[in-house]
């Protein structure tokens, strides 16, 4: 994913990379689909609900987006340190998440979040 | 004609800050488009960033609310011999014609909706990186709108199963506030 897109190469026509942006797409698709996995663990688990429980009154949600956002903003800062001066092979990138996005919408649907 | 603490509360979260959010898809998506065909003047992608940058905020204000105000009143657990209608969860699966609005509605909802803020804040960000640039980076612009698409389905989900349960089980309760006497 990281190989350098001879196609769209920034140093010829002095456009930005486009890493900073596939970086910023994968994180999200990973906090996303961070978000679908935890609903289901959470849903499948009681013992891992109350693990989850930040805020009492709102119950394991609070853990639930807390730990998602957190994995989300983890994912962009180390894809960004690593991908934002260069180009990278956007297809793999792309294909990626949206698989993860497609899996994150499945896993937080709640007919698919009980057959776990 | 009165109003309750909890309504008012449920009417900034959903008809303030999640409708203006899902009323503000259709020109994020109009702007998005017409940058990528180099019909946006530099005066204008300055309206787009601070346009996209409000839809950000509305977006984690709203589900920043509905987690952390509305939803434990929803949630709140009913005592032996309650009047259930103070008690939305309780009330909606105190019935089978009911349940599902939570059991589908809530449950998916207060999952989903938070989706919506992630896509969007991605988005705004990309935004703000490129600006008119993304002219050039058509994969990237494609997947950007993806994304927008994606956070308003999101905030459709929730708003649409938000609306339905608050028709069935209203979150109510809390301080009183008098509008309008009646003659």
């Amino acid at each position: 994913m990281t190989l350098h897109d001879p196609s769209s190469s920034s140093e010829l026509d002095g456009a930005l990379p486009n890493g900073f942006g596939a970086a910023a797409i994968l994180a999200a698709s990973i906090g996303c689909f961070s978000l679908g996995v935890l609903t289901v663990a959470g849903d499948a688990s009681k013992s891992f609900a109350r693990h989850l429980i930040l805020y009492t009154r709102t119950g394991p949600l609070s853990g639930v987006t807390t730990a998602a956002i957190a994995i989300w903003l983890l994912a962009w800062i180390l894809l960004s340190l690593r991908w934002r001066t260069r180009d990278v092979t956007l297809r793999p990138v792309l294909v990626a998440a949206f698989v993860l996005l497609a899996l994150s919408l499945l896993l937080t649907f709640p007919p698919v979040v009980d057959l776990f | 004609m009165e109003i309750t603490l909890r309504s008012i509360f449920t009417i900034i979260h959903g008809m303030g800050f999640g409708v203006l959010f899902l009323l503000a898809f259709s020109g994020a998506m109009f702007e998005l488009v017409r940058i990528g065909q180099g019909g946006s003047a530099p005066s204008n992608e300055r309206a787009v960033r601070l346009y996209l940058l409000a839809m950000t905020i509305l977006a984690w204000l709203t589900v920043l609310t509905g987690a952390y105000i509305i939803y434990p009143w929803y949630r709140a657990v009913a005592p032996p011999g309650a009047d259930l209608s103070s008690y939305p969860q309780a009330f909606l699966k105190s019935h089978p014609n009911t349940i599902g609005w939570h059991s589908l509605g809530m449950e998916w909802k207060e999952h989903v909706a938070w989706i919506a803020p992630i896509a969007i804040t991605m988005v705004t960000v990309v935004f703000f990186h490129y600006g008119r640039q993304l002219r050039n980076q058509l994969a990237l612009r494609r997947a950007v709108l993806v994304f927008v698409a994606l956070a308003f389905f999101a905030a459709a989900v929730a708003g649409f199963s938000g609306a339905m349960i608050n028709k069935y089980a209203p979150v109510q309760g809390g301080q009183l506030f008098h509008l309008l006497r009646g003659a």
